[in-house]
């Protein structure tokens, strides 16, 4: 039904353009136009889509609430809890649906009924009302068009507030998701002290598990440390950049400065491909080549060496990362201006001077921004870590040991059954917001050290 | 006497010819200016002169060009010498993005003139000195030199051209992006300086050309039209389409 009605109105819309067009072109035999045919178009499009649709998305969002009011004033009398209120209305709808298996009482059956009458009046007053506005607001629009009234004007701010719609969509999903984080942080530090979580050294949230009642809070308050954590996430991090640093930049040099036009053509995106590599596969390749790999040499040499080692991850962490730093790199070392170039050359300075002494300081600023971007992309990285550094939340500084990252935490917290109310799982939202402070104090400075260099040209 | 001596150079871009058969002597301790409709190739021939057609990979210099008997267009050439004998000045002044004092000092550096810190001292404050802007900024050498003005920063790059003492300046349009005062300014510094160097000055503007040079040479199209002495070229011109140029009815 809804499918129908949306539908109908859009067809319509795309009608009601080519029909504006040519009542202009009608209108263009005797007197002038305001404004080119197709605005005319735009105009009647806009007015039958946009009311009609904006009542339509008002309607689907109110309606549910509304007919649950209706549906439960029945209940009122009987002193029941939100949650048993909430059961009831889910059993009402199933049994509406006729999906509902359980016991049929005469009660339950009327309140089925009266979901279903309810409904259905509520679909057709929709669609009556969404039609009266569709012949209302085209009336209206096809009036101001046989007047020949100014089209172009109306038609620029329409599309001014659906850009502008748009962007509020994507701002308030972001803060949506940023609230949802902070409270259930908050609800974590509740239970758990914040102090603990900051500075504690032991994480091993799986022993306050308890099967009723409250956890013990001196279990608590040694389970939730995350210094293991953030230490092993930029310890990780720091592996992968000494990884990713050197290749990347030396690579970001050649090619923007040493590579001829034919290798440049096929290296870029031959570099930007591994970019695009899934990173469960970098995972793979790091749990079951790299990681063996790194402990038989290991071994050969008589070291200890775990099968998961934070080294393995590091180094395929920094493989992933080499396009990022080798292509913003070289991004914006190609931004230097030719003539500084031509400056050095032509004071004699050879290749390799013009790149250490005038390209790579100006370039400096947006290339310390490229690295802080890839830092943030580093410490956020989830799968490889998961797959191959394991899980087990050891204070380590030895990359040969199995380390774990604030995101790899994460996950296993949140895979599997879990209570909503336990502080394990809540405890998912705070390492998710801190890791998100983190990651968006590293983008802010990136972006703030890059917008410096952007001001040096201009 | 002739300092720079070009026979028959030809300069492809790729397919296309941009110089044709083009020969000229310059004379040492002179300002030789270069003048001609846009893309006539005067600014192509300029930088044959110290290899910076080198930096464009499709581009391919014929024909011979000798500085003091020293063939420029051959392979076994180090470049580097080269270079630091025949110093460039751009259309656009281009300091580098460090201070006034590493820009001066990046000559010296890179080509170990200067054995202590005293006598850098020494080289940079006689080459901002010859550039007539020792006086402006002898107490900021350690500020941005992207931060001076148009003309001085064009002042910069003369006074980083000159800091390795080279024997040939060459000088590509470099009051194109300036305002008029600071025009006459490196023009009478052009003048102060063609008594230790050889300059070749490519320029737009005729009146320049006919202020500062002693010989001009016309380029149309690719080719030398006519070459000889300024006081000629702009009164006596025995080709007509250099007569034209002047008299301003093309270009």
């Amino acid at each position: 039904m809804n499918l129908i009605l949306v539908t109908f109105i859009i067809l319509l819309a795309f009608t009601s353009y080519y029909f504006g067009r040519k009542k202009a072109l009608v209108i263009q035999s005797s007197q002038r136009l305001t404004a080119l045919p197709k605005f005319y178009g735009y105009y009647l499009a806009a007015w039958c889509a946009a009311p009609a649709l904006i009542i339509f998305a008002l309607w689907s969002v109110f309606e549910p609430s509304i007919v649950k009011t209706f549906i439960l004033q029945d209940y009122t009398d009987q002193n029941l809890t939100k949650n048993e209120l909430q059961l009831i209305y889910t059993k009402v709808k199933a049994l509406a649906a006729g999906t509902y298996t359980g016991n049929i009482t005469n009660f339950l059956d009327e309140s089925a009924n009266k979901y279903i009458q309810l409904k259905g009046i509520a679909n057709s007053a929709k669609v009556a009302i969404i039609l009266a506005i569709l012949i209302f607001s085209l009336s209206f629009a096809y009036r101001s068009v046989q007047k020949n009234d100014r089209m172009r004007e109306p038609v620029e701010i329409f599309l001014k507030w659906v850009l502008f719609v748009a962007s509020l969509g994507a701002v308030l999903v972001t803060i949506g998701i940023v609230f949802s984080l902070l409270f259930e942080a908050i609800r974590f530090f509740q239970a758990v002290k914040i102090f603990d979580f900051i500075f504690g050294t032991h994480w091993y949230p799986a022993k306050t598990f308890v099967r009723d009642g409250q956890p013990d809070p001196e279990l608590m308050k040694d389970a939730f440390g995350a210094v293991p954590l953030f230490a092993g996430t930029f310890f990780i991090a720091f592996i992968a950049m000494c990884v990713a640093i050197p290749i990347g930049l030396l690579s970001g040099i050649y090619l923007s400065e040493y590579a001829g036009r034919g290798i440049r053509k096929y290296a870029k995106p031959i570099i930007e491909i591994l970019a695009g590599i899934p990173t469960v596969v970098y995972g793979f390749f790091a749990a079951l080549t790299v990681g063996p790999f790194v402990k038989e040499i290991g071994n050969a040499m008589g070291l200890q060496v775990s099968a998961e080692s934070a080294l393995a991850a590091g180094a395929v962490m920094g493989v992933m990362i080499i396009p990022f730093i080798s292509s913003l790199s070289d991004d914006v070392m190609t931004a230097v201006p030719q003539n500084l170039r031509d400056g050095s050359y032509a004071m004699g300075a050879t290749k390799s001077e013009t790149v250490k002494k005038v390209i790579f300081p100006a370039a400096l600023p947006g290339i310390v921004g490229s690295i802080l971007l890839a830092v943030s992309r580093a410490v956020g990285e989830t799968m490889i870590v998961v797959m191959a550094s394991g899980l087990a939340a050891n204070l380590t500084m030895n990359p040969l040991e199995s380390t774990s990252t604030i995101t790899a935490q994460i996950v296993v917290i949140l895979i599997g059954d879990q209570q909503f109310g336990d502080p394990k799982t809540q405890s998912a939202f705070a390492l998710g917001i801190s890791l998100f402070i983190v990651t968006l104090l590293l983008n802010v400075i990136a972006l703030s050290v890059v917008k410096k260099y952007r001001e040096k040209y201009e | 006497m002739s300092k720079i001596k070009a026979e028959n150079v030809n300069v492809y871009y790729g397919s296309k010819q941009a110089l044709f058969d083009v020969s000229i002597d310059i004379a040492e301790k002179e300002v030789t200016a270069l003048i001609g409709p846009s893309g006539c190739g005067k600014s192509t021939f300029l930088r044959c002169l110290n290899r910076m057609n080198d930096v464009i990979e499709i581009c391919r210099v014929e024909g011979s060009i000798k500085m003091d008997n020293l063939e420029l267009n051959s392979r076994k050439l180090d470049v580097v010498r080269l270079r630091e004998n025949v110093g460039m000045v751009f259309q656009k002044p281009n300091p580098f993005p460090k201070t006034i004092y590493e820009n001066v000092a990046y000559g010296p550096t890179i080509h170990g003139i200067a054995q202590s810190k005293e006598e850098m001292d020494q080289i940079v404050e006689t080459s901002l000195k010859k550039a007539a802007l020792w006086n402006e900024v002898k107490d900021r050498l350690d500020e941005i030199g992207t931060g001076l003005s148009g003309g001085q920063q064009q002042r910069l790059c003369i006074a980083r051209a000159i800091s390795v003492s080279p024997e040939v300046i060459l000088m590509d349009e470099p009051c194109s992006a300036l305002d008029p005062i600071a025009t006459a300014q490196i023009e009478e510094l052009i003048d102060d300086l063609k008594k230790e160097v050889t300059i070749v000055i490519v320029t737009h503007s005729m009146s320049q050309a006919a202020r500062v040079s002693q010989k001009t040479g016309f380029f149309h199209l690719g080719k030398l039209i006519e070459f000889g002495p300024t006081d000629k070229i702009f009164k006596n011109p025995d080709n007509q389409q250099t007569q034209d140029y002047i008299t301003g009815r093309f270009g």
